[in-house]
This record gives C-alpha cells, sequence and structure tokens, in this order.
C-alpha cells in the first residue's frame, strides 16, 4: 500500500472507475475484465496475479462484483479513502443514469433503437473477455504446471456444462488451496 | 419509509453472495413480498432495465427502486445500504490480503484459486458471446446473426492484433452495429 497518497492518485482512480463503470453492460465479470486491461496492462498499477486474487476474493464476498472490486483496488493504492474514492467512482454512473431512465422508463425501455444498440454492443463486450480471457489462460498454461492447467480446464467444464456455480468453484479450488499448502509443509516442501 | 428501505437493501448487500442474479431474489422479498412497497410488474420492469443498462445489477435496481419510492434521497439511501456491508467485509479482506499474501502458504492457496478465476471469467465471456451471436442464445445454425458475429470477429482482431483500447471496442461496437440494423 502507497503511503503518499496524492489527489493525482485519488483522480486517477476515480477517473478510471468512472469510465469502466459506464461501459459495464453484463454482469461483473465483464468489469474484471476491464479492470485487468486498465490496472494491469496499461497504468501498470497492479500484477496480473493480484488482479486474479482481488476477483477471487470479491467474488466470494457479499455485494456487487464491482463494488467489491474497486473497495479493494482503491484499498492497494490510497487507503480507505482510496476505497471510498473508488466506489464513488463505480456507482455513480449506474445511479445517474438509472435515475434519468426511471424519469421516463416507459419509453426508454419499448424504444427499439436503444433495445438494438445495447444487443449489438454484446458483440464487443463479447471479443473484450474472450481477448483478456485468452491472455490470462495463456499466462496459466505457459507456467507449464500441470496440476494449475488442468484445475482451469476442470473448472471451466465445470461452470459451462454443469453449471455450477462461481462461489462454490471458488470455494473447491480454496479448499483443494488449503490441502496442497498443508501437504507441502508436512513434506518441507514450503 | 426511508429506515425500512435501508435496512432492506443492508440485507441485499449482505446476503447477495456470488454476483448481481443473487440480488434480485432478495430485492424481490424485500420490496415486493415483505414491505409491498411495488408491484411485481414494476419490479419486472425494474430488472429489465436494470439488465439492460451498464453498471451492477443491484446498483441499478436500488437506484430504479430508490428514485421511484423516495426520489433523490431514496436513491442515496438504498445505494448506500445495499454497499454497506460489502464496502466494510472487502475493506477487511483487503487488509488480510495485503498483510498475508507475501507468507509462502498462502501463495500455494492463491495459485490454485488463480485457474478458477481464469476458468470463471471465460465462461462468462462465453455466455455472453452465445447471447450475442445466436439469436435468444439459442445455438443453431438458423439463429446465427450475421451482424453481431461479424463485430465479434472485428473485434476481436483489433484486440488481438492491435491491442485496441478495450472501452472504444464496446462503445464502437455499439455505434456501428447499431447503424448497421438501421441500413439494413
Amino acid at each position: 500500500m502507497k503511503k503518499n497518497v496524492n489527489a493525482n492518485t485519488l483522480w486517477n482512480l476515480f477517473k478510471a472507475m468512472f469510465v469502466l463503470s459506464s461501459c459495464t453492460f453484463g454482469g461483473g465479470f465483464v468489469i474484471v475484465s476491464l479492470m485487468k486491461k486498465k490496472f494491469v496492462d496499461e497504468l501498470q498499477w497492479l500484477e496480473e496475479e493480484e488482479m486474479l486474487d482481488i476477483t477471487a476474493i470479491t467474488q466470494s464476498s457479499p455485494g456487487p462484483l464491482p463494488v467489491n472490486a474497486s473497495v479493494i483496488i482503491g484499498y492497494r493504492m490510497a487507503g480507505i479513502m482510496g476505497s471510498f474514492i473508488a466506489v464513488l467512482g463505480t456507482i455513480l454512473p449506474p445511479m445517474i443514469i438509472i435515475s434519468l431512465i426511471s424519469l421516463c422508463y416507459e419509453q426508454f425501455r419499448t424504444n427499439p433503437i436503444i433495445a438494438t444498440a445495447l444487443r449489438v454492443t454484446r458483440a464487443g463486450v463479447a471479443a473484450v473477455i474472450v481477448d483478456v480471457t485468452l491472455n490470462l489462460a495463456n499466462n496459466i498454461i505457459k507456467t507449464k504446471h500441470v496440476f494449475y492447467i488442468s484445475l482451469m480446464i476442470v473448472c471451466f467444464i465445470a461452470v459451462v456444462l454443469f453449471k455450477i456455480s462461481a462461489m462454490l468453484i471458488i470455494l473447491f479450488c480454496l479448499l483443494i488451496g488449503i490441502l496442497t499448502a498443508l501437504f507441502s509443509n508436512r513434506k518441507g516442501v514450503a | 419509509m426511508i429506515w425500512i428501505l435501508f435496512f432492506a437493501f443492508i440485507q441485499v448487500g449482505l446476503f447477495s453472495v456470488g454476483g448481481g442474479y443473487a440480488a434480485i431474489p432478495l430485492i424481490q422479498d424485500q420490496i415486493v413480498n415483505i414491505h409491498k412497497l411495488m408491484t411485481i410488474e414494476q419490479f419486472s420492469d425494474l430488472i429489465t432495465i436494470a439488465e439492460m443498462t451498464p453498471g451492477p445489477i443491484s446498483i441499478n435496481s436500488s437506484t430504479f427502486v430508490g428514485m421511484q419510492l423516495g426520489g433523490i434521497p431514496g436513491v442515496l439511501i438504498c445505494t448506500i445500504g445495499c454497499i454497506i456491508p460489502s464496502f466494510i467485509i472487502c475493506l477487511l479482506l483487503a487488509h488480510f490480503y495485503y498483510k498475508y499474501r507475501n507468507f509462502n502458504g498462502v501463495q500455494i492457496v492463491l495459485s490454485s484459486m488463480r485457474p478458477a478465476v481464469v476458468s470463471l471469467i471465460g465462461s462468462a465471456g462465453l455466455s455472453i458471446l452465445l447471447i450475442g451471436i445466436f439469436k435468444d442464445g439459442i445455438i443453431g445454425v438458423e439463429n446465427i446473426q450475421y451482424i453481431e458475429t461479424i463485430l465479434f470477429a472485428v473485434c476481436i482482431f483489433l484486440l488481438r492484433k492491435y491491442k485496441a483500447n478495450p472501452i472504444l471496442i464496446i462503445l464502437g461496437s455499439g455505434c456501428v452495429g447499431t447503424i448497421l440494423y438501421l441500413l439494413f
């Protein structure tokens, strides 16, 4: 955690969260993909593994995933103040958009152009997530660690084919991790 | 009324573990069934709009409920109630994560969770892709939507080859796709 927090960091944090949140169509993992691109690849504030850890933590805590991720990333960059600023950036866009829409939601819901625009945007959203996934999966494969590669494949099959919930997947891998840690400790490897 | 909303959404925030879709039945329970602040028809409109617009579903729903029932103060009360539990819990978790993450044992545990996260992100991408490319998400040759398919192919090419800005990709696909639909 950085000790010398300046206004510039807070402003960048707010700006980044505000823009990402404005473009998050369709669920928490979309914003995680965008956060990975922004904070790991572009700004290099976080390491890739750190971003994955943060995702695991946010997925297993209650509440909306983007808010949870903002709390942790904000805390990492600028302590509790950072969390406040990051969360503010994340919740303001949906609050503004929904407040406006709720004033005339009948027209909004039935407007064909808006419906089309929101539908076709999914193609771009899907492309972003697929791109991020390919990069992340590639890095796991590059470790040449058979155990982690198989774990990734098994989890993917479990979610896609057997519709196991994300929560259970994370808890299951947490359990596997704890067992591995205990096992390697006993053997004196760790 | 304000306090009812506030505590209703604290409960929503506290018990919606595992993403936005977990929050919907909780909000329905609090707002429609227990406190009877909305009818089920109003509620289903709310969900449609919350899903259509950007932002987390629970924030969208709490803002919408707040606006309908209490204007701007309602929005603030509902949204703050919704995020207070996760704010406190995640702050604690973040604190412990950064304190202990370099410990060997903790590293081993975290290493097993990372592949799972990659799979989860991948499966989210896959399901959005299927809904995007196939009409109503039903897989089949006759359901392929060509404009979306081409858009996806162009977007993924720009991202992989030129590392295009993802925000521009998302907004661009929306604009280009809408124009194509209006033309054809």
